[in-house]
């Protein structure tokens, strides 16, 4: 089935690794070797750049890899290590125009004061491209790289880590704001470099942590980089609903989807949100080929290298580029804004996204057909997202209209 | 004869930073970053380095806008820095108090493999509980607990970088064996200050350890730096006490098992070049009069008097009363002057030159805060550094210039190519790391 027309739907790919089949680090065109160095990461975004994704992942974590849930593995025939995955955003950041780059970080041990003034230069240092997936960690392994605290057990503990994921995307937003746009004014008469009156004190006080503020870093271009979450039941829902620009969901099929995108608009009511849009991306593995049977066969052949076949928590596509824009186009008319796909195995899956997949959806009429500014993007126009006035300059017009 | 090493300070959140120049760019556009990265490269420079701040500052309760407001964050700024150069080291000043070593350590290993080997860290400590109310740790360190923890933040982040030895990986695509063996980057590390086990997870990048920075000047901050520090940042104006610094901390090396070239000194300073000496000193005094406007006069006596002086006229004589005794509660944020000196002793002092030299509240700020290092003809400035570095005052120097972001371009195309003809500065990188640059071995 072919639909047309319609509503144009985004595309983002989430980067990890090479890929995220276990086993793709072992496939032709694989680069293991390099998956630490800066022009491997270059070259992937290169390449989304090239297939006009609205933005790329990075995926991160404050661990090893693992196969185990909460301790490292002995298993040494899967790609172990990583860097830091803000830093690999800011890396490339230099070397693309528009698309968007949102790293993950984990807000369960950083600070939020050191995340929100990273993002806001990710931010300057991308012109307006720069967003950040907050997650959280209930790993014990994790707990125990910072000795800081002992992670609670009990029913209220995964909801404690996502209220706490709440307070800080609060404290990150309010440094954003903190800084009104036009609060450098370099006033040479009066000596002056700075409005004062325009730079906010953010005054957060909550039961994990205090911030006073302001930020050192002045208001980024977009004002507020994007804020998304990986989210798969009620507390991170709600996250979304209350914190987030941005969700990865992961629907089982088209229902499921329409379902998720329902009770996240729900839980936006509840958080007095309703009128704020936020972004719904499904989240989808792919491995794609110029037949189905082919996809099959790569699958197949990659699950035996890794000696199980692979699970994931979202949806696995095996299948052609074509059958995968008539899945998304049926997806989408579920609410979803677009996909992030995942691609199994990287180059071959993130290249047959952006060379056989975009130019399948852009004849349908489905996406772009160039990215629209000639010199470069923010993510926010990208995802027509407005960009926010600062919370505090527009409490300060209130002020003084009263 | 020695080889000088040269590095670029970016213009940071004091009043050396003169703003209101017409030629004055942005603080934060990363273009201004880029430019002043590529100038110190086409230069041959060692590294650019960051300070840091965490906290804005603030004067009378308020935040304080005379200077240059605002600034990236470091390790961001830095690992795109990267992509814009090849050979440039990239140091940051990261603080010990307020980060853990967990999050430094991959924080470091990263921006070093994305700079393929040319990361450097410059180990500070915070002082206040000021800073500390932008962190979840918040509170303070007292003044020795600080290098303490300073010191074991740094041996725990050595640990964790060390705990991956650089022949981990395999990556053998059709044995299938990625690693070696597993249990790489296992780590354990218990002391008072951190107790944290597991296992880390960037492995070895390509210097092993970013290159170490220690700028305190304290006995304790020397020993941290014979101890543990590849560079030290210093700063001493004149030969004959730059000359004793070196021999000092040098001379400290040896009960640590290491010699006198594995650590290199490095003072930080200012320059202004003119056509001719003459020109130069001119043009210095107007750069004065811009750094030490009236209301940055006044701000600088209200730092050592620590009350406010609002009232007073930069351009007339200095308060006849005392400053007052105890912590500083007009100016917070900064390192001040109260800090090393006794404020009343140091007022009284101040007010007998005033009185002597017939100057004003301005005149004396002027002479008595942060004079240009090296004022002079490229060839007089040129000519100076190399007799700095040959009679043992230094190892070479971190140039600040006072303009964003061109401020160096004028030193990159006068005085670096006579350092060239003496001989004393590279005319191409040799290696590609930064220990490469300053000579230091391999960690």
């Amino acid at each position: 089935m072919t639909v047309s027309g319609g509503r144009r739907l985004h595309l983002a790919a989430a980067l990890d690794g090479s890929g995220w089949h276990p086993a793709a680090w072992r496939e032709p065109g694989a680069r293991p070797a390099e998956l630490l160095t800066a022009g491997y990461w270059a070259d992937l975004v290169t390449e989304a750049e090239g297939g006009l994704l609205d933005f790329v992942t990075f995926e991160d974590a404050l661990s090893l890899q693992s196969d185990r849930r909460q301790h490292p593995d002995t298993r040494t025939d899967r790609v172990r290590g990583r860097l830091d995955a803000v830093l690999i955003a800011a890396r490339v950041a230099p070397l693309t125009r528009h698309i968007g780059l949102i790293p993950t970080v984990t807000v369960t041990h950083t600070e939020p004061f050191h995340v929100s003034t990273a993002i806001a230069t990710l931010d300057w240092v991308s012109s307006g491209r720069g967003g950040v997936r907050v997650k959280v960690s209930a790993r014990q392994d994790e707990a125990r790289h910072f000795g800081r605290r002992e992670l609670a057990a009990g029913d209220n503990a995964i909801p404690d880590l996502f209220a706490e994921a709440a307070d800080y995307v609060e404290v990150v937003r309010r440094l954003w704001d903190s800084w009104e746009d036009d609060a450098e004014i370099r006033d040479a008469a009066t000596g002056r470099f700075v409005d004062r009156d325009k730079l906010h004190y953010i005054d957060f006080a909550g039961r994990w942590f205090s911030v006073k503020g302001p930020s050192i870093t002045p208001r980024p271009p977009q004002g507020q980089p994007i804020v998304s979450a990986l989210a798969h039941r009620d507390v991170a829902y709600q996250l979304l609903a209350s914190s987030a620009d941005a969700g990865f969901v992961t629907p089982k099929d088209a229902a499921s989807a329409s379902a998720i995108v329902t009770e996240v608009r729900r839980w936006q009511e509840a958080a007095g949100r309703s009128g704020e849009p936020v972004r719904l991306f499904a989240d989808l593995l792919v491995f794609l080929d110029d037949s189905a049977a082919a996809a099959a066969r790569r699958r197949a052949r990659l699950d035996d290298q890794a000696g199980a076949p692979y699970r994931s928590d979202a949806a696995i596509f095996t299948g052609t580029p074509a059958e995968l824009a008539d899945l998304l186009r049926n997806w989408q008319s579920a609410g979803l804004t677009g996909f992030r796909l995942r691609p199994g195995a990287i180059p071959h899956d993130l290249l047959q996204i952006t060379r056989v997949l975009v130019p399948e959806l852009q004849r349908r009429g489905a996406f772009r057909q160039a990215y629209e500014s000639p010199g470069s993007s923010s993510l926010r126009s990208l995802l027509g997202l407005p960009r926010p006035a600062s919370r505090y300059a527009a409490a300060r017009g209130l002020e003084a209209s009263l | 004869m020695k080889q000088v090493h040269l590095a670029a300070h970016f213009p940071g959140v004091n009043n050396t930073t003169v703003w209101s120049d017409p030629r004055a760019g942005s603080h934060i556009e990363f273009n201004s970053f880029a430019h002043f990265a590529r100038t110190a490269e086409r230069a041959k420079f060692d590294f650019l380095f960051l300070a840091e701040g965490l906290r804005l500052r603030e004067q009378n309760g308020k935040i304080y806008d005379l200077d240059v407001v605002g600034r990236p964050d470091t390790f961001t700024i830095l690992a795109a820095l990267a992509a814009v150069t090849d050979h440039l080291g990239l140091a940051g000043t990261i603080n010990s108090t307020f980060n853990e070593p967990y999050e430094v350590a991959r924080q470091f290993a990263t921006l070093d493999h994305l700079s393929a080997g040319r990361a450097a860290w410059n180990v500070v400590t915070s002082w206040d509980a000021f800073t500390g109310e932008n962190f979840r740790r918040g509170g303070f360190l007292p003044q020795e607990a600080r290098y303490e923890r300073a010191r074991t933040f740094l041996a725990t982040v050595m640990e964790l970088l060390d705990s991956w030895h650089g022949d981990e990986i395999v990556a053998d695509a059709l044995s299938g064996q990625f690693l070696t063996r597993a249990g790489a980057g296992k780590f354990a590390h218990a002391d008072d200050h951190f107790d944290i086990a597991g296992q880390f997870d960037v492995p070895r990048s390509p210097q092993g350890r970013p290159v170490i920075f220690q700028a305190g000047d304290s006995d304790e901050g020397r020993e941290f730096a014979a101890a543990a520090a590849d560079a030290i940042f210093s700063r001493h104006a004149t030969l004959e006490a730059g000359q004793a610094f070196y021999a000092d901390v040098k001379g400290r090396l040896a009960k640590y098992g290491r010699s006198p070239g594995q650590l290199k000194i490095l003072p930080a300073a200012t320059f202004v070049l003119g056509p001719t000496d003459e020109q130069a000193r001119e043009l210095a005094h107007e750069i004065r009069l811009q750094q030490v406007t009236g209301p940055t006069a006044i701000a600088f006596l209200e730092q050592l008097w620590n009350r406010d002086l609002s009232a007073y006229d930069p351009d007339g004589p200095l308060p006849d009363t005392d400053p007052l005794p105890g912590e500083n509660t007009t100016a917070r944020g900064r390192a001040s002057v109260r800090m090393y000196r006794d404020p009343v002793a140091t007022a009284r002092e101040w007010r007998a030159r005033a009185d002597a030299e017939k100057l004003s509240i301005r005149e004396l700020i002027i002479e008595v805060t942060g004079r240009q290092s090296f004022i002079g003809s490229p060839a007089t400035v040129a000519a100076t550094i190399n007799h700095f570095v040959q009679a043992d005052a230094s190892d070479g120097f971190i140039l600040v210039p006072h303009i964003t972001p061109g401020g160096l371009d004028e030193f990159a195309d006068t005085v670096v190519p006579l350092l060239q003809e003496r001989g004393v500065f590279r005319t191409q990188y040799q290696g590609t790391t930064l220990r490469e640059h300053l000579g230091l071995e391999a960690s």
